[in-house]
């Protein structure tokens, strides 16, 4: 086909918007919510002892990070998803939960404990962690990436782990509501090594599924 | 160089406002660009540069479909040649080529018309034929017959906004297509 009459053919559609990368992950992250949250309220549910542990700031702080996660995988992927974007500068925002972390966990360290760093970071139920944090993040890991697909991104791998990122980092607050291990080194380690499942995941899907 | 950019940002800035005619003026204006800039990648890459209208094709249906990720409040050039990039290294990545595209393949090239040697881009029309009918019917009336949407609307019978849905959904399907070669 000629370039020309090619070009006219996309003039004729120039009255047709896509929504911006931004809206469309909203919306379809909110639809997803809901579906994680009913997977763990209908499976293991809600810690027992939940509305004693809410004063526990170690309990609190575990929605901080993971919260933290989701909102600068959410920034990161949509400044990404615009092609002439470069990651530089931007990766540091990922440290944020990190830092928050490595706080925690210093602050942690400066209380008296019952129990050695080694119980604390073995925890109760690592094992269930490691899966649930996954299983969690399935439903959000489609919406990120169906949200993403809006974008038009240099990098589709790296989008794709940052889908997984955000994803795992809602499943996180969700799961984080059963958990039972409330130690910061507990959740450096295992919600870390859930994350880094996702997050490959979504680098596997993205690197297919991202691409403009 | 900069007065080519700002004109390129103030054409884009009014096709997202409505002026389809401006739009179209842009496309026009950018093609020979893209043309010498997937010719250079072409060369670089030991391929034939006979075969850069496809390549052209390619980046203007992306440009397209992907235009509401361009900030009105950035210059457009950076973002259309980030496309003309990506849209380069696929196709060369797709006949098996390990490439780097060099970043001032677009940026630094001297606009450059369809040489008469060039062959004639064939694989829009390749996949047109693998669409769904409807957004076949559509495309070609509008595409190959030039028809406008109104006489496309008649001519087949559909509504106008009937036509500009399947207009649309022909041209993401062809994207579709085109990555997935």
């Amino acid at each position: 086909m000629d370039t020309d009459q090619f070009i006219k053919t996309l003039a004729a559609d120039a009255g047709q918007h896509e929504r911006p990368a931004g809206q469309a992950l909203a919306a379809s992250l909110l639809v997803a919510l809901p579906v994680s949250a009913a997977m763990l309220l209908s499976t293991i549910g809600l810690r027992p002892d939940i509305r004693t542990a809410m004063h526990n700031p170690f309990f609190d702080l575990k929605f901080v990070v993971t919260l933290a996660l989701a909102l600068s995988a959410i920034t990161v992927a949509l400044h990404l998803s615009r092609p002439e974007a470069t990651a530089r500068g931007w990766r540091l925002l990922l440290l944020a939960p990190l830092a928050i972390l490595g706080l925690a966990i210093g602050g942690e360290a400066m209380q008296p404990q019952r129990t050695s760093m080694l119980t604390r970071l073995l925890g109760h139920n690592s094992m269930l962690c490691l899966t649930a944090i996954p299983v969690l993040s399935l439903p959000l890991l489609i919406a990120a990436l169906i949200g993403l697909r809006r974008g038009a991104p240099s990098n589709p791998t790296l989008a794709g782990a940052l889908a997984g990122m955000i994803a795992a980092g809602l499943a996180a607050t969700l799961y984080a509501a059963h958990c039972v291990d409330d130690s910061p080194l507990f959740v450096a380690t295992w919600y870390t090594l859930a994350t880094a499942i996702v997050a490959a995941i979504g680098a596997l899907l993205g690197r297919r599924l991202l691409r403009y | 160089m900069r007065g080519r950019d700002e004109e390129w940002t103030d054409l884009m800035r009014s096709a997202n406002a409505g002026d389809s005619v401006a739009y179209q003026r842009l496309l026009k204006a950018v093609t020979p660009v893209l043309r010498a800039g997937a010719r250079r990648g072409l060369a670089r890459a030991g391929q034939p540069i006979d075969q850069s209208e496809d390549i052209v094709q390619d980046i203007l249906l992306a440009v397209h479909l992907k235009r509401h990720t361009w900030d009105p409040a950035a210059p457009f050039a950076p973002w259309l040649f980030a496309i003309a990039r990506n849209k380069l290294i696929d196709t060369l990545r797709r006949r098996g080529r390990r490439v780097f595209v060099n970043i001032d393949d677009f940026a630094e090239t001297i606009p450059s018309e369809a040489a008469p040697e060039t062959l004639p881009a064939g694989e829009v029309t390749r996949h047109l034929e693998a669409l769904p009918q409807r957004q076949r019917e559509v495309l070609q009336s509008i595409a190959v017959d030039s028809a406008s949407i109104k006489d496309t609307a008649q001519k087949l019978s559909m509504s106008e906004g009937a036509v500009r849905v399947a207009l649309h959904r022909g041209l993401a399907a062809l994207a579709a297509k085109m990555r997935s070669v």
